[in-house]
């Protein structure tokens, strides 16, 4: 196989936008970090960039049909490293996430498992024929994300366990989901919703109320909103010279979760709409990655990797701007993170696995 | 097996296209609704935005005496700041800030100098308890000097030159140790909690819980309008304690600048009356906040002054465990019928054992042996109990364990048995030893409030209390359910040798008791006597001017003899002889009497004294030497008395 495949049909030009993305985050968490005690920090993300793109290439690499045929396995590995943590995992901020190995290293396998899934779902969708999804394809596809969601969630760590739905969504969308039963579902999650508020913890009760009301927690999760807004707001057309949110630590975490809002304080609305354009490129031509991939499995997996980005994105985005409600959701490619770096990354590297092979027969 | 055929349809691709095109343009929208077309509100409150959270101080509950007089409480202190989130150019106002402050101007711009590198959020603390005229000189140059602002505090004001330092304790800012432990977790870094004595004890009540206050900062860093929030904060509880101060005045004059500990109890419920401890330190360095060399004088004297010597220090009680020994030697059958002839010395197991008499005290009974403490009568009776059954009954007293006493680290002494001489030392307990146990030598070590607690419940026929500081009424149910303050248990004491001993126990203050001359005409008082070794008298005599080998002296007295209203216990060391502890007891015996009977004022019985005026125990505040600091006094205040006798208020109704 590795004779068909060149490197000339990487994707240079989608990396070029990529490491464009990833430049300005860098500069934006060396502004915000200057003069706090997280200085520093973008020296670590180059680290991490750099780690990433070394795994995407290796990733590339490797022919994703091997990895396709081997998802059982990794499947079951998935959900096992996600019951170590639940049995083993250190709590901090309230979550089991990690799991300390020995050596001092974390390991949060929630990442990888997102990984995981999305090939999982190309596979399982890759096999299924028929133009239209039947009821009990749907409630497996259901099943094959929903068990490590739910593995999440008893973390608890919500805003991960969401980011594992689009990957659901996607598949079944493309898989052929049927409006019934896209209703039904949607008829479900109505129903579930008042179970689902009564199983939340305070903290993300608090998110969600104030989300509704701002106002109505003026020094708590409205808080961070309300300084977001403000800081987004001030940077005007094109930046606002004093940049005063971000460099008097009235926004809160600038350097990963709002950066967005951060990056907009300095650069204005010329600078934050230069990034929604990158991003859009980006999704544009990952999305023609998948039209012209050679089978339908290939398709499948690119477009888990669109969803994903698309959802962290609209979620990240969405929360700065007033949107959404507060979550620990990262800005891909800019939120300072090595998790999150990385796992952009590998994806990207499955995305260059698949487009390197359209020609393949 | 992967078909390469069917697709996913075209269709749904391309509507996942257009869903993320329509995202991204609701994503454009907010950005325009926010940065462009509100742009310049958002502006308008990035200047005004910086909300600062002030914390509104709660102040730490007062400690109060039993009648409400104030112990300790606490005062205002104020800091200087420097706020640096401004645009100003700090260092050419440094000049004015220190000549405002009366602070040497280099110092203040070294202090600028040195924050260059900190987050600008952070200010600078100046200057320390401020008097008013600086903070007159802040508040007139909020405009010329804006970056100048003010943070106050409460401080802890305790009594002056260590006066009841122990049982108060003192307070700091809570350490990392501390926050790890289960009962400080609520607590956050800077906290100011109790560091020791009832500070520590009762923090939880004493502590308040802080409040904030939000309000709007402009880029001057100045206040702009209204409060945003306010939430109040809850003041610390008042601490009632047992102790009442006049008794506590007496006892600490009494004990002076000597090393040791006074101990007065009510015998009836363990309320414990006073409390002193000498070598003692001043609580008010810790307050606002002690310097290291400071703390490293107090915790490396060697003399301890930060110890408290009535429920810390574990000594050998010499004679006044005879008092134990005579309960279990008639609980036993035989103190009663034993008679010995002291000849000044006896020989027990191939050794001598002297008495401190030389020349003997001749026949002695059990009463003659208490009163002159006949160190041979209670050799014969160590040696026929035995360290067991000795061990029996001091234990049943309470020696040999922790009181319980609501102050932190206590000591629980040693009491000797075989058992114990096996589990600490692995060797057979000696006949011999037994003997000197007898007189309250060799391996007992009591604390001064184990062994007051002992000779109260031998007073009291039995009724062994638990001793307190604290007033239980009141107090929360969690301190209730740890503290048992009225515990009580009930030693069985036989009632004739009871009042036997007790008896025995008056005649050691008459003139053939051993101390005669602490008798105080018009009291009937009963107690005991005793002058522990620290070393061998033989290596003492080797070491004639060595201080530190000096006797301690103990005394234990009650009065009355009979269901006694107080008891007061004394540990003098280095006193040499327990007389001279006697004495000091019998001061603060007096002292209680007289209060009891209102002698000095002479009010209760409308008899005005000569000069017309009366003498009350007090606590007030009074300006410090510069004249602007308020500390706490204690002394007497000499009050005026009425010329013609008072008629009692008739009493109102529904008061008593």
């Amino acid at each position: 196989m590795a004779r068909y495949v060149s490197f000339k049909d990487f994707d240079w030009a989608l990396v070029g936008f990529v490491l464009v993305i990833c430049t300005l985050g860098v500069f934006e968490i060396r502004s915000a970090t200057e003069h706090t005690k997280f200085a520093g920090a973008h020296l670590k993300q180059i680290y991490w960039i750099l780690g990433g793109l070394a795994g995407m290439f290796i990733m590339s690499l490797l022919n994703y049909h091997m990895l396709l045929e081997r998802v059982h396995w990794m499947y079951i590995g998935a959900v096992a490293s996600l019951m170590v943590v639940l049995i083993f995992g250190q709590k901090y901020l309230g979550a089991r996430r990690w799991v300390k190995l020995p050596g001092g290293i974390h390991f949060q396998p929630s990442e990888w498992v997102k990984l995981i899934l999305i090939l999982a779902v190309a596979k399982y969708f890759a096999e299924l024929h028929q133009r239209h999804l039947s009821w009990s394809d749907f409630i497996k596809a259901g099943a094959i994300v929903g068990v490590p969601m739910l593995m999440v969630l008893a973390q608890p760590d919500l805003g991960t366990a969401l980011t594992y739905l689009p990957i659901a969504i996607m598949g079944l969308f493309l898989g052929g989901l049927h409006w019934k039963q896209a209703a039904v579902v949607l008829l479900l999650a109505g129903l579930a919703m008042p179970l689902a508020w009564h199983h939340l913890k305070p903290y993300q009760k608090d998110r969600l109320v104030s989300f509704m009301e701002p106002d109505a927690d003026a020094k708590g999760s409205g808080y961070q909103v309300k300084q977001s807004l403000i800081a987004v707001g001030s940077g005007g057309l094109f930046g606002s010279s004093q940049e005063s949110q971000t460099r008097l630590a009235f926004l809160p975490v600038p350097q990963t979760d709002f950066i967005f809002a951060a990056f907009s304080e300095g650069h204005g609305f010329v600078g934050a709409m230069g990034v929604l354009l990158l991003y859009f490129i980006v999704l544009m031509r990952l999305t023609q990655n998948a039209q012209t991939a050679p089978d339908r499995a290939g398709t499948f997996l690119v477009m888990g990797v669109v969803a994903v980005l698309t959802f962290h994105i609209l979620v990240n985005v969405g929360m700065v701007l007033g949107f959404m409600p507060v979550t620990g959701i990262p800005l891909p490619l800019m939120s300072y993170g090595g998790s999150s770096v990385l796992f952009m990354f590998l994806a990207l590297g499955m995305v260059m696995n698949v487009r390197m092979r359209r020609f393949v027969n | 097996m992967f078909g390469r055929d069917e697709k996913p349809s075209q269709i749904r691709l391309t509507a996942v296209q257009y869903m993320i095109l329509v995202i991204f343009l609701v994503l454009a929208y907010g950005l325009w609704r926010l940065q462009v077309s509100q742009g310049d509100y958002y502006s308008a409150a990035a200047e005004q935005n910086r909300v600062r959270n002030v914390p509104i101080l709660a102040p730490r509950g007062r400690i109060v005496d039993r009648n409400g007089r104030i112990i300790v409480d606490n005062y205002r202190s104020v800091t200087a700041l420097l706020m640096r989130d401004s645009t100003r150019n700090l260092m050419v106002d440094a000049d004015e800030i220190a000549s405002g402050l009366h602070m040497d101007p280099k110092e203040v711009k070294d202090k600028i100098r040195r924050f260059t590198y900190t987050p600008q959020y952070q200010p600078i603390y100046l200057k320390e308890d401020i008097t008013p005229d600086e903070e007159a000189f802040i508040e007139a140059h909020k405009l010329e000097l804006p970056e100048l602002d003010t943070i106050m505090a409460y401080r802890r004001l305790y009594p002056l030159k260590g006066f009841m330092a122990h049982v108060i304790g003192y307070v700091g800012e809570v350490s990392e140790g501390m926050l790890n432990q289960p009962r400080f977790e609520l607590y956050n870094s800077g906290d100011i909690v109790g560091q020791s004595g009832v500070e520590l004890e009762y923090n939880d009540i004493l502590m308040g819980k802080n409040g904030s206050r939000q309000v709007l900062v402009d880029s001057h860093g100045r206040e702009v309008g209204k409060p945003l929030e306010e939430k109040p904060a809850e003041p610390g509880k008042q601490l009632k304690l047992t102790v009442d101060i006049d008794l506590q005045i007496a006892a600490e004059e009494a004990l002076g600048d000597k090393s040791g500990a006074v101990v007065a109890m009510d015998p009836h419920t363990g309320e414990i009356l006073a409390m002193v401890s000498r070598p003692t330190f001043d609580p008010n360095a810790f307050a606002v906040r002690i310097t290291s060399k400071d703390w490293s004088k107090l915790v490396n004297d060697p003399e301890k002054p930060l110890l408290n010597r009535a429920i810390q220090a574990q000594l050998a009680p010499g004679s006044t465990f005879k008092i134990i020994m005579s309960v279990a030697g008639w609980q036993e059958g035989i103190a009663q019928n034993l008679n010995v002839q002291c000849n000044g010395g006896a020989e027990f197991y191939g050794r001598r054992f002297g008495c401190w008499v030389k020349g003997g005290h001749g026949q002695v009974d059990l009463t003659k042996a208490i009163y002159q403490s006949c160190d041979v009568f209670f050799y014969n009776l160590a040696n026929k109990l035995g360290i067991n059954r000795i061990a029996q009954y001091a234990t049943s007293l309470g020696l040999g364990q922790k009181t319980g006493i609501d102050l932190p680290q206590e000591v629980s002494g040693v009491i000797p048995s075989e058992e114990w001489k096996l589990r600490n030392f692995r060797q057979k307990w000696f006949a011999g030893e037994t003997i000197s146990v007898g007189i309250g030598q060799g391996a007992v070590a009591v604390s001064p409030i184990q062994l007051t607690r002992a000779i109260a419940a031998i007073s009291m026929d039995g009724r062994l209390v638990t001793p307190h500081v604290a007033d239980p009424t009141g107090l929360p149910s969690n301190y209730l359910e740890v503290n048992h303050y009225n515990e009580v248990k009930n030693v069985p004491v036989d009632a004739n040798g009871w009042t036997l001993i007790t008896d025995a126990m008056s005649r050691v203050l008459l003139p053939e008791g051993t101390a005669p001359s602490a008798h105080i005409p018009g009291i009937d008082i009963a107690g005991k006597t005793g002058s522990a070794q620290v070393v061998s008298l033989a290596t003492r005599a080797k070491h004639q001017n060595n201080e530190d080998l000096a006797q301690n002296g103990w005394f234990v007295g009650f009065t009355p003899r009979r269901n006694p209203d107080i008891v007061v216990g004394v540990l003098f060391q280095g006193g040499e002889h327990g007389r001279l502890a006697a004495r000091l007891a019998t001061e603060v015996i007096k002292a209680y009497v007289d209060k009891q009977r209102r002698q000095p004022t002479g009010l209760a019985d409308g008899k005005p004294s000569s000069d017309g005026k009366a003498e009350i125990g007090a606590i007030w505040t009074s300006p410090d030497e510069h004249g602007d600091r308020e500390k706490l006094e204690l002394g007497h205040l000499a009050v005026a008395l009425p010329n013609k006798p008072r008629r009692l208020a008739a009493a109102a109704p529904g008061l008593q």
